[in-house]
């Protein structure tokens, strides 16, 4: 079995990786590629983590297990929403750029 | 008889009653009904004061008339009442008696004018307020008097209140009397301190059983010559009373000559039981009066308004007043209220007349021969000036001549240079004489100096105003005898005063003495006419113009610059202390504020960097945000 601490390292490069994507790049679509792997690596720590608790006999798998369900399900609800108003906005600026997306300032 | 006597208390209410009747209707009376009101409740008061009189005379007891219970505290219970005896009586006949003429005068002085009814509402208001001081048993219900005569007093001197002037000049009285009523009511609060009693006579009562000379009673007697300063318009507070003159020329003769500024004088032969145990205070009593009586007299040489010069010789003669119950001789005091009521009363109600004829020109520069056009004003005014020149046979003679003798004879002021306050006084009577006749002689006698438009409407007053000059002239010339040298004859007004008042010790010299005594003030009130003979009269104006050069006539011109000195202590002061606070509020306040104002937008252009609205630069925040948090949280692991 690969240990736990392999998962992990996963986990936090591809979280590192997903955060270095959303400061660096400036159009939405990849923004949200960018929280998807965020997320997920989130999701991978969580089921390595549960593999591991049960592995060891000490708790269930199902509590990592239930709560990366839950962030699935959220993460699709979100990406809908997200996409929609990506794209009521693109209908009126012809653009993606968050940068461009400062209209709140004073 | 007693029952009698308590009608008197009713004296107050009724001219309480003429002032709510002319205050509240006098708009919808028609002239002279205000004034003939006005009248009638004050010489109403004037019958139930006479009835008062007689009664105490008769049972020669004094007659306490209670209205129950002010007010409780604890074990202090303070009783509201009117103490009528001997002294109290006496002050109320001259006030309503005096009152009750001016009043009449009043009808007639006043008439025309807009205010009229206000005019008789206000000084009936201050015929009770009188009233009210002088016959009160307590402290407590005499401040309520005390206050009540200021307010009046500040109500009258600034009746034509829509020239500045008058007002300001009110006002100055007003605030000049409150340092005075500071005196007061310090002073009330170590009599109760000292006596744990207001009541006039518990304390009088048990002042004997003090320590005598002690500090404290020392502090009551200055708190209360304090007070009376204010009043009576003594030094150091006397600057009010010139200005005071802003008022209608009946009030100045009512209040400013007659009755209020001997509230003073009052006040202390009141209170003689304390200032007997408290030789300190009644010798500084003494010497206020005298310095003050010698000062004014100077500087009522050198005016040249017709009421400024009788303004400060009220302030010389209440001088003498006060130097007499400070020499401990009471009754003489009180007695030359009396003659004072009468004949200064009349000068002034003279000079009003001579104002009224002239239409409102005050300048004796602008004066002269008018005894010849207005016969009963100058020969009024001839008797009074003659009496307070102190011309023997007439009452300012008899009652000036009682006070020069106490300070001479005194016990108290025996260790104190009672020889030198003599001396001062004597000096003072001089140059009374003299300035009266000045006064006389710039007005009624000598060439007619009028302007033309002035000259020929030059008329004697209506009888309205005659009668009571001439019913005051009989009175100047006859209330003196009540209080004849002791050596000659009975003295009735000091054997009457001597139930209400504490004794004072004076030495008993030979009869030669005292007739040398006499001598010498008969002397002294002709020297200073014929000076003034001398210098008016015989020397033209040529000798007064020349001797106005001198730097003493500058200085009496002047009343010795003490006006202009408290201007630059007090009132420079008070507006510079005002300008560098306004200064301080809008230079320090006011811009640290608006300074403030403009840090606000400085540090919200700071914060408003942050606010970039850029996405990732949050997303960018959060993340070390996040991190940082982790951060701690190991490092607290590891340091644990």
């Amino acid at each position: 079995m690969v240990g736990t601490e392999y998962y992990v390292a996963l986990s936090a490069i591809l979280f590192a990786v997903g955060g270095v994507g959303v400061l660096t790049r400036r159009s939405a679509i990849m923004l949200f590629l960018s929280v998807e792997l965020m997320l997920n690596a989130a999701n991978l720590a969580m089921v390595a983590f549960a593999r591991s608790w049960s592995a060891s006999g000490t708790l269930t798998a199902l509590n990592g297990q239930t709560a990366v369900f839950i962030v699935l399900a959220v993460a699709a609800a979100e990406v809908s929403v997200g996409l929609g108003i990506l794209v009521a906005i693109f209908r009126n600026r012809v653009s993606t750029d968050v940068d461009e997306l400062s209209e709140v300032r004073a | 008889m007693t029952d009698l006597v308590q009608w008197a208390a009713l004296a107050p209410l009724l001219a309480l009653a003429g002032a709510f009747v002319n205050g509240l209707f006098g708009r919808s009376l028609k002239e002279p009904a205000p004034g003939i009101v006005g009248s009638v409740a004050v010489g109403a008061g004037f019958v139930l004061s006479l009835i008062a009189f007689f009664g105490v005379a008769g049972t020669g007891e004094a007659v306490r008339v209670g209205f129950g219970d002010f007010l409780t505290a604890g074990s202090f219970t303070l009783a509201l009442g009117f103490h009528l005896d001997q002294l109290s009586v006496l002050m109320m006949l001259i006030i309503t008696g005096v009152g009750f003429l001016i009043h009449v005068y009043s009808i007639g002085y006043m008439h025309g004018d807009p205010g009229y009814s206000r005019y008789f509402a206000q000084l009936n208001l201050f015929v009770a307020s009188m009233l009210v001081l002088v016959m009160a048993d307590s402290f407590v219900l005499m401040f309520v008097g005390w206050e009540g005569v200021g307010v009046c007093s500040f109500l009258l001197i600034g009746f034509w209140y829509r020239d500045l002037a008058n007002a300001s000049a009110g006002r100055k009285a007003f605030i000049v009397n409150r340092v005075g009523d500071v005196g007061f009511l310090l002073a009330m609060f170590l009599t109760f301190k000292v006596f744990g009693s207001l009541d006039i006579q518990t304390v009088s009562a048990m002042a004997p059983t003090m320590l005598y000379g002690s500090a404290v009673l020392t502090g009551i007697g200055l708190l209360y010559l304090l007070a009376a300063a204010g009043k009576s318009a003594q030094l150091p507070l006397h600057v009010w009373l010139p200005d005071a003159m802003a008022g209608p020329t009946p009030v100045s003769a009512l209040i400013h000559a007659a009755t209020m500024v001997t509230a003073g004088v009052y006040l202390i032969a009141r209170t003689s039981a304390v200032y007997a145990v408290a030789p300190g205070a009644l010798a500084t009593v003494a010497w206020v009066g005298v310095l003050t009586a010698l000062v004014a007299a100077i500087a009522a040489v050198g005016q040249t308004d017709i009421k400024r010069i009788l303004a400060y010789s009220t302030i010389s003669q209440v001088g003498f007043m006060i130097a007499a119950v400070g020499a401990g001789a009471y009754w003489a005091g009180i007695f030359h209220v009396l003659t004072h009521a009468f004949f200064k009363a009349l000068l002034f109600l003279g000079a009003g007349s001579v104002i009224h004829a002239l239409g409102g020109e005050q300048d004796v520069r602008k004066m002269g021969g008018l005894g010849r056009r207005m016969k009963v004003t100058g020969t009024t005014a001839l008797i009074a000036t003659l009496a307070i020149a102190g011309v023997p046979f007439l009452s300012g003679f008899f009652s000036k001549d009682a006070i020069v003798v106490a300070t001479f004879t005194s016990g108290v002021l025996g260790g104190v240079g009672g020889e030198v306050l003599y001396a001062l006084l004597m000096i003072t009577a001089g140059i009374t004489a003299f300035y009266m006749f000045r006064w006389y002689y710039l007005v009624f006698a000598g060439e007619e100096r009028l302007e033309r438009a002035v000259s020929d409407k030059v008329h004697e007053s209506p009888s309205v105003m005659t009668v009571p000059l001439v019913i005051l002239a009989v009175g100047s010339v006859l209330v003196g005898y009540l209080g004849l040298p002791a050596f000659l004859a009975d003295n009735r007004i000091a054997a009457w005063l001597g139930h209400a008042t504490a004794a004072g010790e004076f030495s008993h010299p030979s009869v030669a003495t005292e007739w040398l005594l006499l001598l010498a003030s008969v002397l002294v009130a002709f020297i200073g006419l014929a000076l003034g003979y001398w210098v008016y009269v015989v020397g033209k104006g040529a000798m007064a113009r020349r001797l106005g050069n001198t730097p003493l006539a500058g200085a009496s011109r002047g009343a010795f610059g003490v006006d202009a000195l408290y201007k630059a202590l007090f009132v420079d002061t008070g507006s510079g202390t005002a300008e560098a606070v306004t200064l301080l509020d809008r230079e320090v306040v006011d811009r640290g504020l608006v300074g403030l104002s403009g840090v606000v937008p400085l540090i919200g252009g700071l914060l408003r960097r942050w606010q970039s609205g850029q996405v990732r630069a949050y997303a960018f925040a959060m993340l070390l945000g996040a991190a940082g948090l982790l951060a701690a949280v190991a490092l607290v692991g590891v340091l644990k």
